[in-house]
């Protein structure tokens, strides 16, 4: 017959539920600020919690006038080659440093262990240089550039396929598999869940990048998202419904993919987490 | 098959061939994007300008010279360092106690979870420009909610002692649901007879946590310090979207990060914005250096 058990559940829900609620908060906030007028987002006697009308105007001049429809386009598409390319090229190398036998083999994982332990700044002037040579820049092929291998994402799947048993390989083998039919069609599907986290990985990092779409991609119609965003910030200054309303075009479109695939982002998380 | 001679055998270098073949975007994407490129910025650290333009001219060590004599410079480094330090420690600290609370069996794991995660989801630009909105000072939330408890307004951006405040609070709201989810997972692996022994001895749930839980813990802990480190040592997003350079408080909040990319792509001195890189990147090697010493003394690998 004791409270202390009911009082202490009780108080540590609350903790909790506070916690949470500093999380979302500046997203309500946002999303209610860019339904009022400008009026009423700066009025402070009396302080206005909730638009009086639900104003989509913001919605419908901010997307035009900024042509979001271009920086959906370009954001996506840099996100998916990252994806595909990236996953791909990083499931081919890691299934070869895992599970085959050649020269080179420690020198070249040492290579990517290496970029793993330094600063991506060190790279971005190079590869500058490098997009602004092939006369490439403001490009959807600039945006991807830098994301087309990852030295992460081959450690990361390595884990991965070095768990799994030998007897496949020789399974296959006597099947009359070669290694590239080995790979691609027994021991990939079954890194699965490797595959789904480094995908998963790789489009957040892209979504939410900024310096490189925006030394790479300065014309209007090449930006990302986010790069896009300073340009907004500056543009509509101290009009602050409408810089909501940015925010949340840019945002929603992530938001909406984590609520329906809020599971395999975090199982993604925590595994990659726990095999590093 | 015995190998009857010192050739190599067919199947041996059919696995070599496979295996070159599998490696190569990789191989060759990281040799031309990045091992290249850090000999390159290195290089180009020793000229003025750096472009290939016509202001590229070797200066030798002068970058590195006026780099040590430039006060933005040690400023900068201050300023990411401070940085560091409120974020990194705060953030794990809170982490690390969601992450007990939620290990425990508890309704609502999974949404809490979610919920604590989605400040990593979104952009830092565009969280940045709520928090930016939240903190302004004649009509942000944060100093009207202030406001009613008697408090006078606070100038969270401009005012050059604050501002770093603000900008790491960013940071540690944003990582501290990342950092969760991976304590919490690395938690969830410390088998329960553990626990069981420890409360037949007469352990209290506090007491349990540091004599159970913290030192099972530690491999987790050592990364999520590890990697919330390496990112708060290269703030850059949140600064610059946050904190133009006509800002007050620009010199007391400007990152190392931030002073590279407006020296190389604002004022075009890639050779000096190169040294600055240099100089961070051999301050995040020593600062990893003696992380993986230290490791040795308090993390448990068992």
């Amino acid at each position: 017959m004791s409270y202390k058990p009911m009082v202490s559940r009780i108080l540590i829900h609350v903790f909790l539920i506070s916690g949470a609620c500093t999380m979302i908060l500046p997203f309500v906030w946002m999303v209610l600020t860019s339904f009022k007028t400008v009026a009423e987002s700066t009025s402070m006697n009396p302080f206005v919690w909730l638009p009086s009308e639900w104003k989509w105007e913001h919605y419908i001049n901010v997307w035009r006038q900024n042509n979001f429809l271009i920086l959906y386009v370009n954001t996506f598409a840099m996100m998916a080659i990252r994806v595909i390319l990236g996953v791909l090229f990083s499931a081919m190398a890691a299934y070869a440093f895992a599970r085959l036998r050649f020269p080179g083999r420690s020198f070249f994982f040492g290579l990517v262990l290496f970029q793993m332990m330094v600063p991506t700044q060190i790279f971005i002037i190079p590869q500058y240089l490098m997009v602004d040579a092939l006369n490439m820049r403001n490009t959807i092929f600039a945006l991807v550039f830098p994301g087309l291998v990852s030295a992460f994402g081959t450690f990361l799947l390595r884990q991965f396929f070095l768990v799994l048993p030998k007897e496949l390989e020789e399974a296959a083998k006597l099947d009359g598999c070669n290694i590239g039919q080995t790979f691609l069609l027994v021991m990939l599907p079954l890194t699965r869940s490797g595959l789904v986290a480094l995908g998963i990985f790789t489009a957040l990092f892209a979504f939410k990048e900024l310096m490189w779409p925006l030394i790479v991609n300065t014309s209007a119609d090449a930006a990302t998202l986010s790069s896009a965003l300073a340009k907004i910030q500056s543009a509509y200054s101290v009009h602050y419904p409408e810089l909501m309303t940015a925010a949340v075009l840019a945002i929603w479109p992530m938001m909406l993919v984590y609520f329906l695939f809020q599971r395999q982002f975090i199982e993604g998380i925590s595994t990659s987490g726990g095999k590093l | 098959m015995a190998k009857l001679s010192n050739k190599v055998s067919k199947n041996t270098w059919n696995e070599w061939i496979w295996a070159w073949f599998l490696i190569a975007p990789t191989t060759i994407g990281l040799i031309v994007l990045n091992i290249i490129p850090i000999f390159q910025t290195a290089y180009l650290s020793f000229f003025k300008s750096g472009d290939f333009g016509r202001n590229h001219i070797f200066v030798g060590l002068d970058n590195y010279a006026r780099m040590f004599q430039d006060p933005q410079v040690w400023q900068a480094v201050v300023n990411t360092l401070v940085y560091t330090l409120l974020v990194v420690p705060v953030s794990i600290a809170f982490a690390m106690l969601i992450a007990v609370l939620l290990n425990r069996p508890i309704r609502g794991r999974s949404l809490y979870r979610t919920i604590y995660f989605i400040p990593m989801i979104a952009a830092p630009a565009a969280v940045t420009m709520v928090w930016r909105w939240l903190y302004n000072s004649n009509y942000g939330l944060i100093n009207y909610l202030l406001s009613l408890l008697g408090i006078p307004p606070v100038n969270w951006t401009t005012d050059p002692k604050i501002a770093i405040v603000s900008i790491a609070i960013i940071g540690i709201w944003s990582f501290v649901g990342y950092n969760m989810v991976l304590l919490l997972a690395g938690l969830q692996e410390i088998p329960r007879d553990f626990y069981e022994a420890s409360e037949i001895d007469g352990a209290g749930k506090v007491k349990q946590f540091f004599t159970v839980t913290l030192p099972l813990v530690t491999p987790t802990l050592f990364f999520v310090m590890v990697t919330t480190i390496i990112q708060s040592m290269q703030v850059f997003d949140v600064i610059y979207m946050m904190i133009d350079i006509t800002n007050p408080a620009y010199e007391k909040t400007v990152s190392l990060v931030y002073l590279f990319y407006n020296n190389s792509f604002k004022y075009s001195d890639k050779g000096y914005g190169s040294a600055i890189v240099m100089l961070l990147l051999a301050i995040i090697m020593i600062i990893t250096v003696i992380q993986i010493k230290v490791q040795k003394k308090w993390v448990n690998y068992s």
